[in-house]
């Protein structure tokens, strides 16, 4: 009985510290846990593998902040690596004033990696107030929308953006976000456009989305870090990418800390019972 | 491990936030503050650049498109609301947003998230053979009924409406692990980002 009280007194520190030894451990652990491809990646996968580089740009948004960056950024990684391996043009930008950051500093980082370049291949948009008012516009122009690049190029003048005028000619959009903002992009983007949209989000915004995966308003999606891995291995099987996948670098972590939180759940509603039984003899 | 002067800054603060975990200290105030105050300061630089500067004082400037200046002029009176006397001019920039955004969203919305969706679950469709996805499209059906009918309040729940409200609850509470399930693994992966960055950037001990 003594142990199930210690263990619902326990100081919460030793579990931090339990956390944090079955986060770290892994790292240093040569061992690999199969990743299973889940429909809603597989079908953003399929569809963007479809696009040839004369399908148009495909536009990815940097929806979030640095708060989130860990679970979003290989997203964004891969979604690029793999747009850069089949020589697609990317518009990147970001409907949040400290994305644009983000957006930029990945974009141009992967875009070396492929030795792409900025204005031929593809374009960094800067930040433009109002999301809803800024996704309508390009629904109606997008160098309206953005008369300058990142840099302070002149939209019209970059060959990336030939023959772009709005969603037309744009194949999907992605947004990557922590927050409500790929809803945004399905109303504006989709209903108003009928611009097909991906979604690449935080594990706690997935469950929203998955309605809208059912109604084929998103026609795919990357829920957390889980669905960053598997774009990875995607990518990684088919183009065999280089480069860092930190998605499946730290899958083996996740996992490790889902087993703890899961004995922890069991070990804490046990000594919750036992004591509340012995509470009742007791009594 | 880094020479980068930056990968140091970042690494410190990350174990200065982190040092919370421990107890409430100074460390961790200091690192705090000054994430909510780079984060203004950053959102407000880019906002005065990306706004400001080139949507506002480069079209009048260089473009010599003054007409430009009647909506900054209403955009000006929000800041009215700082003045007893002048406060109503507000009203006039909240009526443009409210106007323009309850003509623009409403439509939009009701389409995006209720039409498509009702449409969705009454029409139940073969899905071309496939019996799993007809089973799923007949437990989302009785989900939707019984959740909506969880919520409706206006008539005691007794009987079959009883019955089908608590069938309401165990989805409600399937739906609300599937969250919680969600939540630990984000929040998991925000740990597993800050110690691949110590570990790996800082100082270099993984690949």
């Amino acid at each position: 009985m003594n142990f199930w009280i210690r263990i619902s007194d326990l100081d919460r520190r030793w579990i931090y510290l339990l956390m944090a030894v079955a986060i770290i451990l892994p790292f240093f652990v040569n061992i690999t846990i199969p990743i299973r491809i889940s429909p809603p990646t597989q079908a953003l996968y399929t569809y963007i593998d479809t696009l040839s580089p004369d399908s148009g740009p495909i536009l990815i948004s940097f929806d979030y902040d640095p708060s989130t960056q860990g679970e979003l950024t290989p997203m964004a990684i891969a979604l690029l690596r793999h747009a850069f391996s089949k020589n697609l043009h990317v518009i990147t930008m970001s409907l949040y004033p400290t994305g644009i950051g983000i957006a930029e500093n990945i974009t141009s980082d992967i875009a070396k990696e492929y030795n792409k370049i900025e204005g031929r291949d593809y374009v960094v948009m800067p930040y433009a107030p109002g999301y809803q008012a800024v996704i309508l516009s390009i629904g109606e122009d997008i160098k309206n929308t953005f008369a300058t690049d990142y840099y302070g190029n002149r939209t019209d003048t970059l060959s990336c953006l030939n023959g772009v005028k709005n969603f037309e000619q744009i194949p999907i959009a992605i947004s990557i976000s922590g927050s409500s903002t790929p809803y945004a992009w399905i109303t504006y983007g989709y209903t108003k456009y009928g611009e097909k949209i991906g979604v690449g989000t935080t594990a706690v915004s997935a469950t929203s989305y998955y309605p809208y995966l059912r109604t084929k308003q998103v026609a795919g999606m990357l829920g957390g870090l889980k669905g960053a891995a598997e774009y990875e291995t995607l990518i990684r099987k088919f183009y065999h990418t280089k480069g860092r996948s930190m998605a499946t670098i730290g899958m083996n972590s996740q996992s490790m800390a889902h087993i703890i939180m899961i004995i922890l759940i069991i070990l804490g509603n046990i000594s919750y019972f036992a004591i509340r039984k012995q509470n009742k003899r007791s009594a | 491990m880094s020479t980068n002067i930056w990968i140091w800054i970042a690494a410190l603060l990350t174990l200065a936030i982190y040092s919370f975990l421990y107890k409430d200290n100074i460390v961790y105030k200091i690192a705090e503050y000054l994430l909510v105050g780079v984060s203004i300061g950053y959102s407000i630089a880019i906002t005065w650049y990306n706004v400001v500067i080139a949507k506002m004082v480069v079209p009048i400037r260089d473009q010599h498109n003054f007409l430009i200046i009647i909506p900054i002029l209403i955009g000006m009176f929000m800041f009215a609301r700082f003045s007893k006397k002048h406060g109503w001019l507000s009203k006039i920039p909240i009526s443009f947003v409210i106007g323009w955004g309850a003509g623009v969203a409403i439509p939009l919305q009701f389409e995006t998230s209720i039409v498509e969706h009702v449409k969705n679950t009454i029409a139940i469709p073969w899905f071309g053979g496939n019996i799993l996805l007809l089973v799923n499209a007949i437990i989302i059906f009785i989900g939707v009924i019984a959740t909506l009918i969880y919520f409706y309040f206006s008539t005691p729940h007794k009987g079959v409406i009883g019955k089908v409200a608590n069938l309401g609850i165990w989805y409600i509470m399937i739906a609300f692990g599937a969250s919680f399930g969600y939540t630990v693994m984000a929040r998991i992966s925000l740990f597993i980002d800050r110690a691949q960055f110590l570990l790996h950037d800082w100082l270099g001990l993984i690949h």
